[in-house]
């Protein structure tokens, strides 16, 4: 086991093998079929959890159309992402039921507790924070899928309970007053 | 009957008979059944599976527990049915672990039915009421959740032993043309949003020139706030499987897809599991029971993109690009798939397919309205007190809705608006909810009845909000291949903006009203055509919120973070309670030197939190609109 390391830019040579050879297996499942193109999409980004751009250069490469066209289809739809995602995956719901019983809310206390808008994710990789569109979920509304799985009728409170079982450390009083320098 | 439809009918009876005698020697000890829809789940429903099980071992039992999907009741997660023989089937509601424990010691264990945390009975008995006693049982009429959340979704013989897959036999005796006059008799019209008669396109299809033809499944249900057909794939998947064969048999097709939206793995993972029965059954693949007609069913995964809900953009999807919608005609019943010809239907339209061919076409008939025959299923959701699925007869009015089978809005609060059609619909006022609900009657009131999700709103929630809500979420989703419907959206949702932050002007009103009437006209799909009806609606029946929003920077509902202020009442703040400081998460709320509590409004991020905390304890933490710009109060 190697120390910590920086965080990186680029993938590094070892990384990037993985990423050929786990490419490598989704083609071959539908055999570089171009109309399977979104399938393909979607089992990259099961293995990988995002398309990274040397993953879509090789399929793009594989089903011959243009590079352009496979970066089209990434961005087109809303469910994939194209930089790797934290190791707890937060999504908070902004459907109708949600967003009129307080999904905003809620969505703003993540954003203050990990200090990152929604949409990104911690420096240390920790947690991605997203909306999602409805999980169907609605009668116990307001909800946030923690790791895919759905929480239900969620407060301020709770979102501190679940960042907590996570083992986050939330400030306490004296701490971020400090840190402000807001200390009489 | 035919020779071949002799051998159809011996092979169905088979697997019926195995069905029934496997689930005759079910009934005979008591069993368990849980609730794990993801409603159920979100509710706590697989704990108290695991305690139902831990508990059972314990005692010794021999109790069988089994996962079914969701009856409708959400509010009352996680629901279980126990049965015992000698005891009519009863129904429990918001069951916890605790509840569990004691219902295996005191009921199955022993005899204690446990009625304090029971809901109601399955059937008419002598010691419990049935949910045909209240209210909502009463005008509740089940065709499409008759089984939901009483059959095991993952066993296809608890879908064969409830005659499940019978009219998939008589359809294959019928033939092709007398099943499409049974559907097109029938009046069936498409759940999926636009009412299309269903008879008609199948027929379409069928007459179309070119082949293989295909059949898909439209489950993307994109609009943001409804559930009807997640709850259907999840509770009941073989009711859909047996519709949309049975469309296929109809068209001619070899293949079928069924589209559903990536947001629902579960319902992904029990329809994966139904398919695989069935072709095992061999009421999928190869001569299905044994006739000439072979089929076979693909799921596509949807990658959620609401505008692939779109008939042609969800084909494209398929055929693996961008999602965007084509022009029609022609129509995908002539040239779809591949070009070539395919049919698309909603989960819930093909759902009513298999009951239509059972009991025919005048049957359906006999429920709704002569326009919109048959029933309707709703999302409750919001403030209403009894959210979940409701399936009620067309014509139904939206009162009844909302106040017999929902139970009324939440908290005795005051009702404001429905919310129907979702980013499609509209906002419908107190004297709309006298209206009869069918396909045709919202259009006049600039709403539509969309695909059944119904979000119930009361006096906290402001009906400018709503309105931005729905453009950011179609500005989001628009394709952008029409640029009415790219910037047209993008104009409106910029001045609905600004109204909420209070920066509205007065023009912006008329403005809003010229931008949506342009949008309507300068968009291809319905996405664009419809997106401005949630504004429409709400500037028609709501314009005096619009007005306090931009002329006194005030939201009525105080709802909209810019323009209000928290505060703490002092004559009803307790010098003792000190629960509004706890729940801070930015120590805004402090002590005064005389003990109760007050709010400083540069650190208070409106979170709610000791609002919420103060409900049910004093009530001293209120809303103020316009916002309090300093500290104005002692
Ligand atoms: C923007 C947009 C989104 C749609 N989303 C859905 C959807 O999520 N589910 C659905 O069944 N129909 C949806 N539709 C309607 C379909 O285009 C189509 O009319 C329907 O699937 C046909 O099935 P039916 O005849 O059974 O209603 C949508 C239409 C538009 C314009
Ligand atoms: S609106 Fe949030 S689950 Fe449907």
């Amino acid at each position: 086991m190697e120390p910590m390391e920086e965080p990186k830019e680029e993938p590094m040579e070892d990384e990037l093998e993985i990423i050929h050879a786990e490419v490598d297996s989704v083609l071959k499942r539908y055999e570089s079929n171009p109309e399977k193109l979104i399938p393909i999409l979607q089992g990259v980004q099961a293995k990988l959890g995002y398309l990274p751009k040397e993953a879509m250069l090789q399929i793009a490469d594989a089903v011959q159309i243009p590079e352009v066209e496979v970066y089209g289809v990434g961005t087109f739809y809303n469910q994939f992402r194209l930089n790797p995602p934290g190791k707890h995956q937060i999504k908070v719901c902004m459907g109708t039921a949600c967003h009129m019983t307080g999904g905003r809310i809620i969505m703003d206390s993540f954003e203050r507790r990990l200090e990152i808008p929604e949409g990104e994710t911690t420096p240390d990789r920790e947690f991605s924070l997203e909306r999602v569109a409805c999980v169907g979920c609605c009668a116990l509304a307001p909800v946030v899928l923690v790791d895919e799985e759905v929480e239900a009728k969620v407060r301020p409170t709770r979102v501190d309970g679940i960042l907590l079982g996570f083992g986050m450390e939330l400030p306490s009083a004296n701490n971020k007053q400090k840190e402000e320098g807001r200390e009489e | 009957m035919s020779v071949s439809g002799l051998k159809v009918e011996q092979a169905y009876q088979q697997l019926k008979i195995q069905a029934q005698q496997k689930l005759a020697g079910l009934q005979e000890k008591p069993y368990v059944l849980v609730g794990t829809a993801t409603c159920g789940r979100a509710a706590g429903a697989l704990n108290v599976m695991e305690t139902f099980c831990n508990e059972i071992e314990k005692h010794q039992l021999d109790v069988k527990v089994l996962e079914v999907g969701c009856m409708g009741h959400c509010y009352a997660e996680p629901m279980v049915v126990i049965n015992k023989p000698g005891f009519p089937q009863l129904c429990y509601g918001s069951v916890d672990e605790g509840i569990a424990a004691r219902l295996v010691s005191d009921y199955l264990a022993n005899d204690d039915p446990c009625f304090e945390f029971a809901m109601a009975a399955l059937e008419p008995n002598d010691l419990f009421p049935t949910f045909s006693d209240y209210p909502r049982g009463v005008y509740e009429q089940k065709i499409v959740l008759t089984d939901c959340g009483l059959i095991d979704p993952q066993d296809i013989d608890h879908y064969l032993a409830r005659d499940g897959y019978t009219a998939l036999a008589k359809a294959l005796d019928m033939g092709p043309d007398s099943v499409i006059a049974e559907i097109k008799n029938s009046k069936l019209r498409g759940r999926g949003g636009a009412g299309f008669p269903t008879g008609i396109k199948w027929e379409t299809c069928k007459n179309a020139a070119g082949t293989p033809k295909y059949v898909i499944c439209n489950a993307d249900e994109g609009d943001p706030g409804a559930f009807m057909d997640r709850a259907l794939l999840e509770s009941n998947p073989h009711q859909l499987l047996e519709g949309l064969t049975i469309a296929a048999y109809a068209i001619g097709a070899a293949k079928g897809y069924i589209y559903v939206r990536a947001e629902y793995p579960l319902a992904i993972t029990r329809l994966r599991t139904a398919i695989e029965q069935a072709r095992e059954k061999g009421l999928l693949g190869e001569s299905v029971l044994g006739s000439k007609f072979s089929f076979d069913i693909k799921i596509f995964q949807g990658s959620g993109a609401f505008v692939c809900g779109e008939e042609t953009a969800l084909i494209a999807s398929i055929e693996g690009n961008a999602g965007i919608p084509n022009n029609r005609p022609p129509f995908p019943a002539i040239s779809g798939f591949h070009g070539k010809p395919t049919i698309i239907n909603n989960v819930k339209t093909l759902s009513y397919v298999s009951h239509i061919i059972n009991h025919g076409a005048d049957w359906f008939k006999s429920i709704g309205t002569p326009n919109s025959p048959g029933t309707a299923v709703f999302a409750l959701a919001g403030k209403v007190v009894g959210t979940g699925l409701a399936e009620v007869p067309m014509g139904t009015t939206l009162r009844t809705l909302v106040y017999d089978v929902g139970n009324g809005i939440k908290d005795d609060k005051n009702f404001k608006a429905v919310q129907i059609g979702g980013p499609s619909g509209g906002c419908l006022p107190e004297p709309a909810l006298d209206l009869p609900i069918d396909f045709d009657s919202l259009q006049e009131a600039g709403a539509m009845m969309g695909s059944g999700g119904l979000v119930v709103l009361d006096e906290d929630d402001c009906m400018v909000e709503i309105a931005r809500f729905f453009l950011e979420f179609t500005q989001h989703e628009s394709c952008g291949k029409c640029t009415f419907c790219r910037l047209g959206t993008k104009q409106m949702l910029d001045i609905l903006t600004d109204i909420t932050q209070g920066r509205g002007k007065p023009e912006d009103i008329d403005l809003l009203w010229e931008l949506a009437e342009d949008i309507k006209i300068g968009s291809l799909c319905a996405l664009g055509k419809t997106a401005p009806n949630p504004v429409l609606t709400t500037i028609r029946f709501f314009r005096s919120e619009y007005e306090a929003h931009i002329e006194e920077g005030r939201c009525p509902a105080l709802m909209c973070k810019d323009l209000i202020t928290y505060h703490i009442v002092p004559e009803k703040c307790s010098k003792l309670c000190d629960a509004c400081i706890g729940s801070c998460p930015v120590e805004a709320v402090y002590t005064r030197p005389d003990m109760l509590k007050a709010i400083d409004l540069e650190k208070c991020v409106k979170c709610d939190n000791c609002l919420v905390t103060c409900l049910t304890l004093y009530q001293a933490v209120a809303k103020k609109s316009p916002p309090v710009v300093e500290e104005g109060e002692s």
